[in-house]
């Protein structure tokens, strides 16, 4: 019970920490824009004639890419470099709640961001009769979408006090993660790696999962790859604060 | 209350910490007194379970840091080296926050931040965001957060360290106040600090303890009486040698 409160102690006041600074109202309005400008300039919305989302969601994985490491770099490298992390975990908490809080108020800060597409699914509706199951398995596949980036953010944040490192780290592990399945990638891969090696990068890619889940098809599968891939980069994290504050 | 058994720390190649130990009992202010870089923040951090020590261990109330981590830090304070505070709150919610972690709620959170903010003096600025205050405000509100919830040991890195003389008066009127009940430990390079507050000093030089008294008897360990002429023959050495490695 301890446990729970403290965590969820700990991501209000991240959370908060998002809304207190212009952090967040950048965010959002950059956000919202870029998935409006690609939604109805780039995929062509209106001309496709068709009631559903896929122009939509199509182009979260990419505008994730920029936008979450924005997000996650300041988690623990700006607790680091301003010491408060000392104050942080020297408190009656343990290093999980704090990683796990911290975590939670950036995903639910991400899912706040993609909640407010809401005009997207409206407009939708009112022009036709979108598969309500497709357009949710589209948000859901988001939310897990944002989760697996937001933890490598996490990661990339706990190895570096310094915030510009920590975004260009982020952005390399998450575009890793997007093109490890990508034929051009396997192919110069197959050129000279075993075969395990290269089906194992490939399966880290998070394509073939979120294309799966924005079919409406919910998978367990699926879902079990982003909870794992969130599981292990926080504890990687875990594993790199204990590392980093002892020397 | 507070005890500390043969404490080590090495950082690579540096042995900053070479097997500290020492007992504060209730009632006590102990000075802990060394040059910069002699370990005193160290030992500090690895007292209140920030970092790991090598060898050794510390005990808070009975509890070991290392073993019983979240019961220890329950029966402290800690005032870490430049107060560190989230920038991005205000005096209030931050003590609010604090004040959550230890465990207080309701109305008893409430009357518990309000009567620190008046005994800190903080009433003021209780609604300024921490980024905008003065250095010695900032250093209140971190001693506000270790204070709150009047635990039995307190632990303070240089709590007076770039403070005004007034202000150095006001923490250590403070600190004098509460001393009866506590078992409190105060680092240090400011000799006069060690006069104006301290019931017993331990010297650390170069990561060894060198000497433990009372002021007076400290003072005796001179020709001169004069803690400043105890303190550089005690630690003066080290000094030297270091130079001299590192040219």
């Amino acid at each position: 019970m301890q446990f729970t409160r403290n965590m969820l102690r700990i991501m209000k006041r991240e959370l908060a920490s998002y809304f207190e600074s212009p952090v967040a109202y950048v965010f959002l309005v950059v956000f919202l824009m870029l998935l409006g400008f690609f939604t109805f300039s780039v995929s062509n919305y209106y001309e496709a004639g068709q009631a559903d989302l896929r122009g939509f969601f199509f182009w979260h994985p990419w505008v994730y890419l920029l936008l979450v490491p924005a997000a996650s770099m300041r988690l623990w490298a700006e607790e680091r470099k301003s010491g408060t992390v000392e104050l942080l975990l020297t408190l009656p908490v343990t290093m999980t709640q704090a990683i796990v809080g911290k975590f939670l108020a950036a995903w639910l800060f991400l899912t706040i961001a993609l909640a407010l597409t809401f005009p997207v699914v409206l407009t939708t509706m009112y022009l036709g009769n979108p598969d309500m199951g497709v357009v949710w398995g589209g948000y859901i596949g988001c939310i897990l979408l944002a989760g697996t980036y937001l933890s490598v953010g996490m990661l990339a944040s706990a190895l570096t006090r310094n915030q510009v490192i920590s975004f260009v780290l982020s952005l390399i592990g998450c575009l890793f993660l997007v093109l490890a399945g990508w034929p051009p990638v396997t192919r110069m891969l197959t050129e000279w790696a075993p075969d395990w090696l290269v089906t194992g990068v490939a399966s880290f890619s998070v394509m073939p999962h979120f294309e799966s889940i924005q079919r409406g098809v919910l998978d367990l599968r699926d879902v079990g790859y982003y909870l794992s891939m969130i599981v292990v980069m926080l504890f990687a994290t875990h594993l790199t604060i204990d590392n980093r504050k002892s020397s | 209350m507070l005890e500390c058994k043969n404490l080590e720390k090495r950082f690579g190649s540096i042995h900053a910490v070479r097997g500290i130990s020492f007992k504060v009992e209730e009632g006590e202010i102990l000075g802990f007194l060394g040059p910069n870089g002699a370990g005193k923040s160290t030992t500090m951090r690895m007292i209140t379970g920030f970092i790991p020590p090598n060898g050794g261990t510390a005990s808070i109330c009975g509890h070991d840091i290392l073993r019983q981590p979240v019961q220890a830090k329950t029966c402290l304070g800690y005032l870490p080296e430049n107060a560190p505070v989230y920038a991005e709150m205000t005096v209030t919610n931050f003590l609010k926050f604090v004040a959550g972690i230890r465990g207080y709620r309701g109305a008893a959170l409430t009357d518990l931040v309000e009567s620190t903010i008046e005994k800190c003096h903080l009433q003021k600025v209780r609604r300024q965001m921490v980024e905008t205050l003065s250095k010695g405000y900032k250093q209140r509100v971190c001693f506000a957060q270790a204070v709150l919830h009047d635990p039995p040991v307190l632990v303070m890195d240089e709590p007076t360290d770039g403070l005004d003389p007034n202000q150095k008066h006001t923490v250590r009127t403070m600190i004098k106040e509460m001393a009866s009940k506590k078992a409190i430990i105060i680092s240090t390079h400011i000799l006069e600090e060690v006069d104006a507050v301290c019931s017993r000093a331990i010297i650390i030089s170069d990561g060894k303890v060198v000497a433990n008294g009372t002021p007076a008897e400290l003072k005796a360990k001179s020709p001169s009486g004069r803690l400043e002429d105890v303190f550089r023959e005690l630690t003066i050495g080290s000094e030297e040698v270091l130079t001299r490695a590192h040219r």
